[in-house]
């Protein structure tokens, strides 16, 4: 092949759409999960500028108007058991329950990738040590685990995020470091380490780039599980503490009222049902796009 | 078969260790003093110093562990802070309950699961596939506590058809399987076989489907064979995993009952978990959760032994 001709190939592999523009593509052509990535927007809009959407202050009580029904007028979607405005509520709720939800995932996925993909590049006893702890807390059902950290350190925002952190992490680790193990039997791992480079920079160059992807996956198919378990906590009494408003805090505290307002009461699942649907289906799209290599 | 099963306990044992260290740790990491809700508030430095000696937590922590688990191993899970009764015991009265929940919700979505998703995958890109999928999307998306709670609002509240809370009349400690006490079970069990169902259905259509696209299927078709006598094969293919994750499920569902209980005040394990955590009661808590979690290690144990006597691909891999 002539200089030129390599020139002009460098060119074109330069010019050529990258893997992950490819994903973009594909994914904006799936419209089902179009409409739920714009769900997911909305709902962080909604939760960024709670104070410009929401009608009322979320924290005014007023003895005189509890548990109206939906379609009151000031209060399109009812009161709550002490006379909050629900609307005001669910809109200001989206801001800890995304934050519940969504947050101990990230954390989980780089702590978690961190861990998967060191055991899986290092391997021997390293890995060993490393797989065998991340073994026993994947031994426990996620549900018990969340429930026996945060009951035993107690209710609080804090707590309840440390101890979803905990229960996401082993699941990241063990996808991280099987792919990781896959992708180190490569030939051009095995070239990169012939030609000299340091294990940091492979893990840097070779590794990331082709782990990082699949790992990202399913960390947002957990998003949706975290949701759920988050909401839960606080509707156990732990993570959130009263006054704050919570989807999974509002619904235990308005349960007392299904006898007299049931589909007030019922409202903040709603808002947990569809905010856990989008980010399922927006990360089954995600898989979908990603796994089509052609 | 031997080795296999030897290979599999050796790695389930370690498994359990680590799981008890953890529930071991989970009273030390607890904020405070774990002596603090036994003595009084106004206690003598002399008392708590005694205190302390006699439950030995002034002795370094793996003594500590070794002196627990011995207990432990034993039956003996210390006692209940709130009702001063052995853990033991009132676990003893909460996880039959629990587990005739499990077991009924494991049943019911393992049925409707492998349906849906059978249907799906035999129909691969027809409507009935995409219904099987949303409502298996649904299954796995819904807090199901709240769905428990719509249920309890529907047939409850308004039809007024089915109790919302409780065991039946005798309490949880005289069941009987006739309709005063069955009806009680029935909002909680459908509840709750929603999460198995979503997972199961998705499961089972992607093992049909693969299946499907197998070689093997194509002879068989072209050697005459109807449909049924594919279905046949089809099964027989997919029966070893689907099993393994209905069985996964049940573990699964054991250890995740609280939300559910709480909602429908169903009288096990998770309605005590709640109350201990309700009541800060840290031995319960510790006991309810070694015994649920070593539980669901060993069921994951049974159940990846079963699928290797169902399906010799396992062992070998």
């Amino acid at each position: 092949m002539s200089a030129a001709a390599s020139i002009a190939a460098m060119a074109a592999i330069e010019k050529s759409p990258g893997y992950w523009s490819g994903v973009l593509t594909r994914l904006r052509r799936d419209p089902v999960a179009m409409v739920a990535l714009a769900v997911v927007l909305a709902l962080i809009l909604m939760a960024i500028f709670a104070p410009w959407v929401a009608p009322n202050d979320p924290y005014r009580s007023s003895m005189i108007r509890r548990l109206r029904p939906i379609g009151t007028p000031g209060f399109p979607l009812g009161t709550d058991e002490l006379g909050r405005d629900m609307l005001s509520r669910l809109i200001y709720g989206a801001r800890l329950s995304l934050l519940m939800g969504v947050m101990p995932v990230i954390i989980a996925f780089f702590v978690g990738s961190a861990i998967g993909i060191t055991a899986g590049f290092v391997g021997g006893r390293v890995n060993t040590v490393l797989m065998r702890t991340i073994d026993v807390f994947f031994a426990f059902p996620s549900v018990l685990l969340a429930i026996a950290l945060s009951g035993a350190l107690g209710a609080g925002i804090f707590n309840g995020l440390l101890s979803l952190t905990v229960v996401f992490i082993p699941p990241i680790a063990r996808i991280a470091e099987s792919v990781t193990t896959g992708v180190r039997k490569i030939e051009y791992v095995e070239a990169a380490r012939a030609s000299g480079a340091s294990g940091f920079t492979i893990v840097r160059v070779h590794v990331l780039g082709n782990v990082i992807g699949p790992i990202f996956v399913y960390a947002t198919s957990l998003i949706s599980v975290s949701l759920i378990l988050a909401s839960g906590l606080s509707f156990l009494g732990l993570g959130v503490k009263p006054p704050e408003p919570e989807w999974g805090l509002m619904l235990n505290t308005l349960r007392n009222a299904i006898y007299v307002q049931p589909w007030v009461a019922a409202l903040p699942g709603v808002m947990i049902f569809i905010t856990s649907v989008s980010f399922n289906l927006l990360s089954d799209g995600l898989r979908s796009a990603m796994d089509l290599k052609a | 078969m031997l080795v296999y099963l030897l290979k599999r306990i050796t790695h389930a044992l370690p498994v359990a260790f680590g799981v008890s260290v953890v529930c071991f740790l989970l009273v030390h990491i607890a904020p405070g003093d774990p002596l603090t809700s036994v003595l009084p508030p106004d206690a003598s430095a002399q008392l708590q110093a005694e205190m302390r000696r006699i439950y030995g937590f002034d002795r370094p922590l793996p003594v500590q562990y070794g002196l627990w688990a011995m207990k432990a191993l034993q039956g003996d899970l210390g006692t209940s802070i709130a009702t001063g009764r052995p853990v033991a015991t009132e676990l003893g009265k909460a996880i039959g309950n629990t587990l005739m929940l499990a077991v009924l919700a494991t049943l019911i979505g393992f049925i409707l699961g492998s349906l849906f998703g059978f249907v799906a995958g035999y129909f691969r890109g027809s409507w009935i596939d995409k219904l099987a999928s949303f409502i298996s999307i649904i299954g796995v998306s819904v807090p199901h506590y709240w769905l428990g709670m719509v249920l309890v609002i529907i047939f409850s509240v308004q039809l007024n058809w089915l109790p919302a809370t409780g065991a039946g009349p005798g309490g949880s400690d005289a069941w009987r399987w006739d309709w005063a006490h069955i009806r009680h079970l029935i909002l909680p069990a459908v509840t709750m076989s929603v999460i198995p169902m979503g997972i199961v259905a998705r499961t089972v259509r992607a093992l049909v489907a693969d299946i499907l696209s197998q070689e093997f299927v194509s002879g068989l078709r072209a050697k005459g064979l109807l449909d049924f006598g594919v279905f046949r094969h089809v099964v027989k293919n997919a029966a070893p995993t689907a099993l393994a994750v209905m069985g996964l499920q049940l573990g699964y569902l054991l250890g995740g009952s609280i939300l559910i209980e709480t909602v429908f005040s169903w009288p096990g394990t998770g309605f005590l978990l709640g109350q201990a955590i309700f009541q800060r009661d840290l031995p319960l808590l510790q006991g309810t959760i070694l015994v649920l979690a070593l539980f669901f290690v060993t069921l994951n144990m049974i159940v990846d032994i079963v699928q290797a006597m169902l399906d010799p691909r396992v062992q070998r891999a």
